[in-house]
């Protein structure tokens, strides 16, 4: 099973509507996704906690619908 | 998750100072995720075990709920979960692993 970025993008903004997200489908077969997260709820967080935060989001997807989804999780920078 | 399989996984994580659970072995992973960082860690010279899920249903299921993360491979330093192979990739990218590692008493 795969996903679109946009529904990808469209979990992950249902529970952190303020960030800025970026996702690129690496191999174009919507099975294989990264994704650039920057939220100010991330502050304080570590590195896990923000990945953490991100399958939260995802409600159990990444793992099993969704085989990869390559992460990089920050606050925005002042 | 039954508490054996629980018990299992915590006296594993206890009795390898560093252990990566990765699909495969470091010689024949099975996996480009595992593989990646399998590459970092022998590129850095670290001593590590490994454990195969993929022999192992069990604990492949078990270790994504006992450290609350979907995916596989997991890096865990000295009882601590480090992360998977994004974080691994960065932290090793930055730098930050080489000082983890120092910290924790691990050479490199």
């Amino acid at each position: 099973m795969t996903m679109t970025s946009n529904e990808i993008e469209e979990l992950i903004l249902k529970s952190f509507p303020n960030a800025k997200i970026t996702i690129d489908d690496l191999r174009g077969d919507g099975d294989h996704y990264a994704a650039q997260v920057v939220t100010e709820e991330f502050r304080g967080k570590s590195r896990v906690q923000q990945h953490q935060m991100i399958y939260n989001a995802m409600g159990g997807r990444v793992g099993k619908e969704l085989h990869a989804l390559a992460l990089n999780t920050s606050a925005p920078k002042d | 998750m039954e508490e054996n399989t629980k018990e299992k996984i915590k006296d594993i994580i206890k009795d390898n100072e560093v252990l990566l659970f990765m699909k495969g072995t470091p010689v024949m992973p099975q996996c480009g995720f595992s593989a990646a960082v399998v590459g970092v860690l022998t590129h850095m010279g670290v001593k590590f075990n490994s454990i195969n899920v993929l022999e192992d249903a069990e604990i492949r299921e078990g270790i994504k709920e006992y450290s609350d993360w979907p995916t596989i491979p997991q890096l865990y330093v000295k009882n601590e979960f480090v992360g998977g192979c994004d974080i691994i990739r960065e932290m090793h990218e930055n730098g930050e692993l080489n000082d983890y590692f120092n910290n924790a008493g691990i050479s490199v």
